[in-house]
């Protein structure tokens, strides 16, 4: 009994479940992705994320002062639940999914991070891999800032663009949408400059 | 109780942002710097894959449970707004290794001062809303 019983620990071993909570492939992310545009689709709706700050903005009443911002928010409740399983999705992820690896970037990425005398995800163990804590903390302000900075860009330029990741590099290009297509070399654009030229001096800041 | 549908669909996509690493600060610096496939496999295989379904859904006249057909509203191409705006947002995604999905996706991982920035993207759409009038379009 003991041998079937140790070949059947070993397949558990490198089962599904390990599959799943190391990191995951490109691939088959991307396949994910496609899965969660296609629930979207087939729902009726469109996959774009952008547009929930701007539902958070009718929920803090911004609707009575500028028109934009003005619309019956019940249609946008599908948006707001949407986000919602985001943060529950990032909570199960953490919890339950955790990879035992710190994320593992390219030596050259961690070389140049090296160099800045940044934190790369192997010595910034409370950031997961995920957060570069010493840039974005509520112990300095520059770390407060910097996050509260890079909103107001995010939410700024998303709604300018009518935008983001979603809408536009996924959902738009999939569409063959030429506007999109420019937009995400808009997003290109901004993060060169933002990662050649701006981000070396906001990190020795 | 339709609303549980896409919270669920959400969760889907907060597990595939973290697992995929798309929610990785490093990875997005990496991207920019060219120094990695990663990024680009996850938004390319997305993309390719995702411009297959919807031609095919398309094309077949697949009903939505909605009852309507798959459809885009296109804007209008602005070239020139295009870029400004695409470029604005992409000097904050490069910040903060973050656009608006992995926002959320990090609160849920325990990153709190994520909350702040949440706070200043919601506050960035409000000057968005406040300006358009006098910005070019």
């Amino acid at each position: 009994m003991l041998p079937k019983n140790t070949l059947l620990l070993n397949v558990q071993d490198i089962g599904l479940w390990e599959l799943l909570t190391g990191p995951w492939h490109w691939a088959f992310s991307g396949f994910m992705i496609t899965l969660v545009l296609f629930l979207l689709v087939w729902m009726g709706k469109s996959f774009g994320v952008s547009s929930s700050f701007r539902d958070l903005c009718n929920l803090a009443g911004a609707g009575k002062k500028v028109p934009y911002f003005k619309f019956d928010i019940k249609e946008e409740y599908w948006r707001l639940s949407f986000v919602f399983g985001a943060i529950i999705g990032g909570f199960i992820a953490f919890h339950f999914m955790q990879s035992p690896n710190p994320v593992d970037i390219s030596v050259e990425t961690r070389n140049y991070l090296v160099t800045l005398g940044m934190s790369y995800p192997e010595s910034d163990l409370s950031g997961q891999g995920f957060v570069p804590t010493e840039l974005f903390n509520f112990s300095s302000w520059k770390g407060i800032l910097l996050a509260l900075a890079g909103g107001i860009l995010v939410g700024f330029g998303t709604r300018y663009g009518k935008g983001c990741t979603s809408g536009h590099a996924i959902t738009g290009l999939a569409h063959l949408q030429l506007p999109s297509l420019i937009t995400v070399i808009g997003f290109f654009i901004g993060g060169l400059i933002m990662t050649h030229f701006i981000l070396p001096y906001l990190i020795v800041l | 109780m339709k609303n549980l549908a896409y919270t669920l669909v959400g969760i889907v996509f907060g597990i595939t942002m973290t697992k995929s690493e798309a929610i990785s600060w490093y990875r997005i610096i990496e991207m920019f710097r060219f120094e990695s496939f990663h990024m680009y496999g996850i938004i390319g295989v997305a993309v390719v894959l995702s411009a297959l379904l919807l031609f095919i859904l398309k094309r077949k006249k697949f009903k939505t449970l909605e009852g309507g057909f798959v459809e885009h509203k296109g804007m209008e191409l602005r070239p020139k707004r295009h870029i400004l705006a695409g470029s604005i947002f992409g000097l904050g995604w490069a910040l903060l290794g973050a656009c608006p999905g992995p926002i959320y996706v990090l609160i849920g991982n325990g990153f709190l001062i994520m909350g702040v920035v949440l706070i200043g993207a919601v506050f960035g759409t409000y000057l968005y809303g406040l300006w358009m009038d006098k910005l070019p379009h």
